[in-house]
């Protein structure tokens, strides 16, 4: 069977985010940028189905400027067979994205989809679901183990509370959560591999969708600051505390 | 325009996060209708008619709907909600699974996680894991939005709305549940605590966890972990406080033994008095806390316990 597996270019996880002074945004000036941590989850999980002889196939597709070529690039050299690029240098909302992805969807025609959960930007946890909806396919989102059986696909998820199974029919989507599995690092021999692997590149306005969002960032903004507190020296003195200054324990 | 809130229960009751998603409701203002769909979940529907401040309540009761899977839900919720001017639901796993279903059906965005409601058709919410706050205006003929509950205090429980019940029926089909291993405790939730005491790696293993289990009974508090002590298998997954996990905000937070990532922080640096307890001086956690105590948890927890 053939996967589809999306990566998303984004803020590298370990970097500290800074507001814009003009509160436009988030500087991204000469920050690191990395794969999103759940994308590199899901291009782990299509790769381990690729090597148990499950998929013939794992095909990635990333959405954005030319940079995101890097980001295909370490899929490829994580194991992914070939590459798609949307170009646009618009930033999309999650409805626009999943708009083109169904585009990539209905050509490729796979047999699954794994997404991230949610990018750790923009932190929105839709289009993986989005999708589902515009190609009628079942989901199995927050996934921490995934089994395919012939036609279907039994999916764990991580719910408040703990743990659903869901069956769904195949193709479907399935979005991963932290505890899936622990990906890889990328070999040199295989970093040099995948520059070789084919990577097609699409332009987005080329693919019938229209790109426009209907919300509109009005500002950006640093969140509220908390007061820096106090050191106690003893178990004692933070029970007395937080009974008679905080007040919330009697 | 009218606005329709997505009630988050379990089928025999209703979730505390339904009551902070009508608040939000309420703040944006109009009648508010509460739709709880589920299986034989009429006593979930006469909770909520009680809810303060709704028009009325709409019951989908279906076996399609009883574990709210997200083909069939989303079905349902963009069927009705073409009606309304906003839809609603807590930013629960189970909201987040189905609301982006029910906004690409109709065609419209999804607004995630809102904190504040600025007006009618411009909110507030976290982006970068809570590092930056976005405030974002939809030109969208219905709003499509997930509540952040710890933003939002609860609507009281004190109104008697009309119940109306109907009979559509979506079944996609495609997807079918298959089990459930749901935890079993009897300290309050997470989203719903007063008090949360929350361990980390400084635990070192899963039972050591009971050593916050006498501290948490006498504070009636619920009991949490950092992602590194799940990822550790020290606990479940459904104990995580966290970016990724349960976003809490209770009036008292005690983080023992966590060093304060800031994926944790994100979780949790909304509660109203924090404290950190942590061998080591250095930990960012004791920045944001609002009483710090450095020592070795295992002579502190017991002390704590007995003291309280």
């Amino acid at each position: 069977m053939k996967v589809l597996v999306t990566v998303k270019r984004v803020i590298d996880y370990n970097v500290k985010v800074r507001v814009k002074a003009d509160n436009t945004g988030v500087d991204l000036a000469n920050t690191k940028m990395s794969i999103n941590p759940f994308c590199e989850i899901a291009v782990e999980e299509a790769v381990r189905l690729k090597e148990k002889g499950t998929a013939s196939e794992v095909v990635v597709v990333s959405i954005g400027s030319k940079a995101c070529q890097e980001q295909i690039r370490t899929a490829l050299a994580l194991g992914a067979d070939r590459g798609i690029q949307i170009e646009t240098e618009e930033n999309l909302d999650s409805l626009q994205v999943a708009k083109l992805l169904q585009k990539v969807v209905e050509e490729e025609q796979p047999n699954l989809v794994v997404m991230g959960k949610q990018a750790i930007d923009s932190d929105n946890n839709q289009t993986g679901q989005m999708l589902g909806a515009l190609t009628g396919m079942a989901q199995g989102t927050f996934a921490s183990e995934l089994v395919i059986d012939g036609d279907k696909a039994k999916v764990t998820r991580e719910i408040d509370g703990g743990l659903q199974t869901v069956e769904l029919n195949l193709p479907a989507i399935v979005t991963t959560d932290l505890r899936l599995n622990e990906p890889r690092y990328a070999s040199l021999p295989n970093i040099m591999k995948a520059k070789r692997k084919p990577l097609v590149v699409k332009a987005a306005a080329d693919m019938g969708v229209n790109l426009t969002s209907n919300v509109e960032v009005l500002s950006v903004s640093e969140p509220a600051k908390r007061e820096s507190g106090v050191m106690v020296e003893s178990v004692e003195e933070l029970v007395a505390k937080l009974k008679d200054e905080a007040k919330v324990i009697s | 325009m009218s606005i329709l809130v997505i009630a988050e229960h379990d089928n025999s009751s209703l979730k505390a996060d339904t009551l902070k998603a009508v608040a939000a409701a309420a703040a944006i203002g109009g009648d508010i209708d509460v739709l709880v769909a589920g299986s034989s979940c009429g006593a979930a529907a006469e909770e909520a008619a009680k809810i303060n401040g709704i028009a009325k309540v709409i019951v989908a009761d279906n076996a399609a709907y009883e574990h709210q899977l997200a083909e069939n839900m989303g079905l349902l919720v963009a069927d009705l909600g073409k009606g309304y001017g906003h839809i609603l639901a807590p930013a629960t796993t189970s909201g987040k699974n189905f609301m982006p279903r029910v906004a690409a059906l109709l065609d419209v965005a999804q607004i995630s996680d809102i904190i504040e409601v600025v007006a009618a058709d411009t909110f507030k919410r976290p982006i970068y894991a809570g590092n930056a706050i976005a405030t974002v205006k939809s030109s969208d003929a219905i709003k499509v939005l997930t509540v952040r509950v710890a933003a939002f205090d609860s609507v009281a429980l004190d109104g008697s709305a009309a119940v109306e019940a109907i009979d559509n029926v979506t079944d996609a089909g495609i997807s079918s549940f298959v089990g459930a291993e749901l935890t079993k405790s009897e300290r309050p939730e997470l989203g719903a605590a007063r008090v949360i005491i929350s361990g980390g790696r400084g635990m070192q293993n899963g039972d050591n966890f009971k050593l916050l289990d006498g501290i948490a009974d006498k504070l009636g508090a619920a009991i949490g972990a950092s992602r590194a002590a799940v990822d550790a298998g020290f606990v479940p997954n459904d104990m995580q406080v966290g970016q990724t996990g349960k976003i809490v905000a209770p009036e008292l937070y005690i983080a023992v033994g966590i060093s304060g990532a800031i994926q944790h922080l994100a979780g949790m640096k909304d509660s109203k008095v924090i404290v950190a307890i942590n061998k080591d001086p250095e930990a960012p956690i004791f920045q944001i806390a609002d009483y710090g105590l450095v020592g070795d948890l295992f002579d502190v927890l017991p002390q704590l316990d007995a003291s309280l």
